[in-house]
């Protein structure tokens, strides 16, 4: 190590970051001061444009062309970055600062082999010859815990699933025993189940090694996981500072407070309450005035935020807020519980399905992508469909819509059935069955107005022209809570979440009776998604619309689904009533799906379940049970026969060898740690 | 909810790259097109006027560019050259990209088979030089200005077509253009309401690549005898005719020649700078 006695190992003081416009600059981060200790682990958050991706890039001295440090300086062991010459640069980084990025895909070098790559660090950074490098690499990778660790070194990346690869990666990134670990985003492409263990281990990491952490994510859960100081952003400026203790117990700024409060927390329903978005937008960075960035949003806003920016105040020991108000933030669950929420409770045992699946099955040559499907979503209902990627859900989510044909099987819309191509459809059948997507950017045709998207959907599905098709689509921009003036904007005027918006509404012009939502939240902020969610509900209410929900969040399907389906491999494992499926017995799949959710408040629960193991492919399906491969309670049985479909009560389907007492036994054992420590500081006050 | 239109605002068109090419190759081009509008009234003498008295004149003050071997002002066929060059490459280039973005389209999105099939056959039309199969399509069909367009349409159509197919196949995969499926929308509006404006940035790229290389393809035509006859004064015809004159009187070829060249080069410059002017 070099010498860096006591003092802190990074801090920033006063750091502001320019970007170069054409006409204009753009300050992103402003005024920026942090210190980050050796060893510790910081976490920095906010929503997308908040400046803290700029900063993670600044501290590694890696800003994009026209972006500046334009004031303040960065001191990495009482050295200022800026001013290192390129040679010691390059020490510096990879050598005392590694970084992981958030897509391990580009972050590997495709046609070298895992273990070469690691090994190259090693020769690199610790000047280790061919032979003792290779086996350092082989060292590193086992201890980041990557499954068969001498194989994997012969791999090539294509060869590696999205968490190994990303395990090889910070395996890079600890190779040369940095002194500070840059995590960007690192589980954000991740699957539940593959963060949870990521998660796992940077904890365990972070006692093995001496390496400090700045963490960068959206999503406070994880950034709770691993962090002992937190820092909160918001356009540009840091806004709230304070241990991982103070600020998820106490936040004070009313910023982070709200951005508590449009997190569903695993377990609460939209009968219990409605979720809190954050009014408005970010701020324009290019025009600030004077007053606090957040007061156009604040609900405690008074006169003095209008006229004077705040500074960073001291509003407890070690915490920081830049609120003048920050005694009086409320606390988190106080504004969300103005407004309970009725819903409506479809009788899903009563009458004809809307829809109903028989045997579908789906496949690619000698691939399952589905197989089996028996499915029956009632009118009204919202059924959730949970699943790792690759699990088939959006698959189904296409086979029901008629995107995708079945190659067996039947669809059937309230008990007639229907051709599997949706061109060969009736137009009340095609009507009846709309979906909104998950990408905002590519959902609306980027060379039409908001008006001619609408148009047609609503000429097309409800048969409407000239003045009663404009009034129709008006209606509809206002049903999603859009301002009439958008219908003449093209898409690349609107934010990620106008744009679902108007998906919505497109889905809406002809009154669906079922709408397949397939990870419509996904790609937004967490403030926007809660206003998403809360539309969702809204129409529903209006409309009477049944829901196909799909989403890897397993909080945000929790609280909006009646009834949940659980989905591995192709195949249905479980189905039943939401509070059924996340209460024992469960398919063991199912528990360690739930284990794997990131808590936002509670300490990391015990994972009895992991899923450590890829999934095999769906061409590599295997005999039996097709969990049997990962399932930790297999036996004989589940390697030889396919699993019979259990009851277990109230329409709670488990498709599972082990008897189901034998589940819940042991499965309650599991729980009961987790559920003593009442991990949920939102809703009640500490 | 305050919801403004200006949040995503600022990425807009914020660059103007590519404007200085696009802007010395449009007027270089204009020039063209104004002298071949108004030949009649610019050119010093009709173009097909024979002299015996100035046979192969270097050029002077009463001949700027000289003369050929029949005593015709080689300025004023230059000049009248221009209105068959700016007529028969354009014509060509849009017949090409008509029928390109067709094909382009339909294998784009019909796809499996159908794209299989076409886009091989294409291939194969492909491997041959372009100016041996307008060669050989002139040859069946006669020469004749109408023939000329007709053969370079035909020949530039699967270009246009791979490069259409490429950009569309990836829009085809877009869940717009699924939403459009959803409506029951047929495979028509899909191809021309939904994936052809959004194919269009490099649909408009390639025929301005294509419009240069029709004014050369055209050329190279006239010069082999397969385009336009004489006495029209077309700038390959020019080259052509003259040719054997290269070493004797070489303005003869000179003149045709660098026009040829000017009319090329500033399609290429305006191509590059829309090019960099339409992407991000």
């Amino acid at each position: 190590m070099t010498a860096s006695s006591t003092g802190p190992l990074l801090e920033l003081d006063n750091v502001t970051i320019s970007y170069q416009r054409r006409r204009d600059r753009v300050d992103a981060v402003r005024g920026v001061s942090l210190i980050i200790q050796p060893g510790e682990a910081y976490g920095l958050v906010g929503e997308s444009g908040c400046g803290k991706s700029t900063l993670a890039m600044a501290v590694m001295r890696h800003l994009p062309r026209n972006g500046i440090l334009s004031g303040g300086q960065v001191l990495f062991e009482d050295r200022d970055l800026f001013r290192l010459n390129q040679a010691e640069l390059r020490r510096v980084r990879g050598g005392r600062i590694a970084m992981v990025y958030q897509n391990p895909e580009s972050a590997l070098n495709p046609t070298l082999k895992v273990g070469e790559q690691v090994a190259e660090v090693f020769r690199l950074h610790r000047a280790l010859r061919h032979r003792p490098a290779a086996e350092a690499a082989l060292d590193m990778l086992r201890k980041v815990r990557i499954a068969e660790p001498d194989r994997v070194v012969g791999l090539y990346p294509y060869q590696l699933s999205g968490g190994m690869r990303q395990r090889v990666v910070i395996a890079m990134a600890l190779a040369a025993d940095p002194a500070l670990l840059v995590l960007d985003e690192p589980t954000t492409a991740l699957d539940a189940t593959v963060q949870a263990d990521i998660l796992d281990l940077f904890t365990d990491l972070r006692g093995e090694m001496k390496a400090a952490i700045l963490f960068i994510s959206h999503n406070l859960a994880v950034v709770q996981q691993v962090c002992d100081r937190i820092g909160v952003m918001y356009g540009g400026e840091l806004i709230e500072q304070g241990t991982v203790a103070e600020v998820f117990k106490r936040p004070r700024h009313p910023y982070t407070a709200a951005l508590f409060d449009c997190i569903p927390d695993f377990g609460v329903r939209k009968s219990d309450r409605r979720l809190a978005g954050i009014a408005g937008g970010v701020p324009d960075l290019a025009a600030l005035g004077t007053a606090c960035l957040y007061e156009p949003r604040c609900l405690i806003s008074r006169q003095l935020c209008r006229v004077e920016h705040p500074d960073l105040m001291r509003a407890g020991s070690r915490h920081l807020s830049r609120c003048f108000f920050h005694a009086e933030t409320p606390a988190p669950g106080a504004a969300a519980r103005v407004r309970p929420e009725a819903v409506p409770v479809p009788d899903v045992t009563a009458g004809i399905p809307l829809l109903s699946l028989h045997g579908v099955g789906r496949r690619y040559g000698r691939a399952h992508i589905l197989k089996d499907i028996d499915l029956e979503i009632a009118p009204g209902e919202t059924f959730g469909l949970v699943g790792e990627s690759g699990s088939g859900k959006s698959t189904l989510a296409k086979v029901i819509s008629g995107l995708v044909p079945p190659s067996a099987g039947t669809v059937a819309l309230a008990g007639e059935r229907v051709a599997g191509q949706v061109g060969k459809r009736t137009g009340r059948q095609r009507r009846d069955v709309q979906m909104v997507f998950q990408t905002p950017d590519t959902t609306l045709n980027p060379r039409k107005k908001v008006a001619s998207i609408l148009g047609r959907a609503v000429r097309v599905l409800a048969g409407l022209g000239g003045k009663r098709k404009r009034d129709r689509s008006s209606a509809l921009l206002g049903d999603v809570q859009l301002p009439v003036e958008m219908l003449r904007a093209t898409p690349d005027r609107l934010s990620g979440g106008q744009r679902q918006r108007v998906a919505i509404a497109r889905a809406f012009a002809g009154d669906p009776r079922l709408v397949i939502l397939d990870e419509p939240t996904s790609a937004l902020d967490v403030s926007v998604q809660a206003s998403i969610l809360n539309l969702l509900l809204d129409l529903q209410r209006e409309s009477q619309a049944a829901y196909l929900f799909i989403s890897h969040d397993l909080a945000v399907v929790r609280y909006l689904s009646d009834r949940i389906g659980v989905m591995y491999l192709g195949e249905l494992v479980e189905v039943g009533p939401t509070e059924r499926v996340f209460r024992p017995p469960f398919h063991p799949y199912t528990q360690a799906l739930i284990a794997a959710v990131p808590r936002l408040g509670g300490a990391a629960p015990e994972r009895p379940v992991s899923l450590d193991k890829p999934a095999p492919g769906p061409s590599e399906r295997p005999e039996g049970c097709p969990f049997q491969t990962r399932c930790p309670r297999a036996y004989d049985r589940c390697r030889a026969e396919a699993p019979p479909w259990r009851d277990a009560g109230e329409g709670h389907m488990i498709r599972c060898w082990v008897a189901l007492d034998a589940l819940e036994a042991s499965q309650s054992a599991a729980l009961k740690p987790r559920r003593v420590q009442a991990p949920l500081p939102i809703g009640r006050r500490p | 909810m305050a919801v403004t239109l200006t949040e995503a605002g600022g990425r807009r068109r914020a660059s103007r790259r590519g404007v200085v090419p696009l802007a010395v190759g449009l007027l270089m081009i204009l020039v063209w097109v104004v002298t071949a509008l108004g030949a009649d009234w610019i050119a010093p003498y009709p173009p097909a006027d024979i002299d015996f008295l100035a046979i192969s004149q270097p050029p002077s003050p009463a001949h700027w560019f000289g003369t050929d071997q029949l005593g015709r002002d080689i300025l004023s066929r230059v000049i009248h050259g221009g209105t068959y060059v700016l007529t028969i490459a354009p014509a060509a280039t849009l017949l090409g990209l008509g029928l390109g973005a067709a094909i382009g389209l339909a294998t784009a999105w019909f796809g499996s088979w159908f794209d299989e099939a076409v886009m091989r056959v294409l291939d194969a039309v492909m491997a041959f030089p372009i100016v041996i199969l307008a060669m050989l399509a002139l040859t069946f069909l006669g020469a004749g200005t109408g023939n000329v367009v007709l053969v370079i349409g035909l020949v530039f159509a699967p270009l246009i077509a791979r490069t259409v197919r490429a950009a569309a196949l990836v829009e085809a995969r877009k869940e717009y253009v699924m939403a459009a499926q959803l409506r029951g929308e047929g495979s028509l509006h899909i191809m021309a309401m939904e994936l052809l404006p959004n194919v269009r940035g490099p649909l408009i790229v390639e025929g301005t690549v294509r419009l240069g290389y029709a004014v050369f393809t055209s050329a190279t035509l006239g010069f082999l005898g397969l385009g336009v006859q004489p006495p029209t004064p077309d700038w390959g015809l020019m080259v052509s005719e003259n040719q054997a004159l290269l070493t004797t009187a070489p303005w003869t070829v000179l003149f045709p020649a660098l026009a040829i060249a000017w009319v090329v080069v500033a399609i290429g410059l305006a191509a590059d700078g829309l090019k960099e002017y339409l992407e991000p």
